[in-house]
């Protein structure tokens, strides 16, 4: 991938095809470190599936027999000296917890570091498939935070303006470009 | 910065509008998002689509939307067309350029844009 935000989308759309209700999208900046976090409430995959998720061997494809979505962000992250990791947890009863939390961190002073690109067009590329998903991206800083929960969004707009219209996704794409 | 309160606004504006979008939609515009589309390029070309869309004013006949591996990923970024009754078209190797002639010259215009099309390269 030639932008760590296209990796996040990738890595996203496992979420969504995993029935995820909810997605968080973390970024947090502190001095040369960059972390970012996909965690779902989708199905969640099971620990032998789990181990294996970030070779590329494994896979759920059903067009061929290799995946290259998470070995990808995998390494990203590792040629910068940062780390990758994965948790997943499947319900075995209604009530369990389940889910998948993929967490990577980079340094973004190492010269291998891919730039992390146009986080608002993966966002926003997220909300255009995905009106009715509840998702949460928080991209902090040592200067600051910025925050777009699409729940608090669609309490705003009430049901009869989808997330998707052209109005609402030229307002969150000003939004989260930090434009007057 | 933009405000949440914003979103008031839209939506008391898009209460006078409901009565304006009684669009049929029977053409889908459909973008391959899976790791090889996304790789690809896919990215820029859905946004282009979404843009062309409402800046040609054809959004009341035209929707966009996001599918995974069409299964050719050689050809990504790809972009299928299915109008009812008609056969379906598949644009491979998309960039925001072509995507926006197929808005105006397959989507309004009614003439598939063949030299883009999986036939023909």
């Amino acid at each position: 991938m030639k932008e760590l935000s296209l990796n996040i989308l990738d890595i996203a759309q496992n979420s969504i095809k995993a029935n995820a209700a909810h997605v968080t999208i973390r970024l947090t900046q502190r001095e040369n470190w960059l972390t970012i976090e996909i965690a779902d409430d989708g199905t969640g995959m099971s620990p032998d599936f789990a181990q294996h998720a970030a070779n590329p061997f494994t896979t759920t494809r059903t067009t061929r027999k290799v995946g290259m979505g998470l070995p990808l962000f995998r390494m990203a992250a590792e040629q910068t000296g940062g780390s990758f990791s994965l948790v997943s947890h499947q319900a075995l009863r209604e009530s369990d917890a389940h889910g998948t939390t993929v967490t990577a961190t980079f340094d973004t002073a190492h010269v291998d570091c891919e730039p992390l690109g146009d986080i608002t067009e993966t966002i926003l590329t997220l909300i255009q498939g995905n009106p009715d998903l509840s998702l949460t991206y928080v991209y902090q800083t040592e200067a600051g935070e910025l925050r777009l929960s699409t729940d608090e969004m669609r309490e705003i707009l009430g049901e009869d303006v989808p997330l998707n219209s052209p109005e609402v996704l030229a307002w969150a794409r000003e939004f989260l470009n930090g434009e007057e | 910065m933009k405000s949440l309160q914003e979103l008031a606004e839209i939506r008391e504006r898009s209460k006078s509008k409901v009565a304006l979008r009684e669009g049929h939609n029977d053409i889908r515009i459909v973008v391959g998002m899976a790791t090889c589309g996304i790789a690809a390029g896919a990215r820029p070309v859905l946004s282009a689509l979404v843009e062309e869309v409402e800046k040609q004013g054809v959004s009341e006949r035209a929707t966009v939307s996001q599918t995974g591996c069409i299964g050719i990923c050689r050809l990504e970024p790809i972009v299928e067309v299915f109008e009812s009754g008609k056969e379906k078209v598949t644009y491979v190797k998309m960039t925001p350029e072509k995507a926006k002639q197929v808005v105006s010259e397959h989507i309004k215009g009614g003439k598939p844009v063949y030299e883009y099309t999986i036939g023909e390269k």
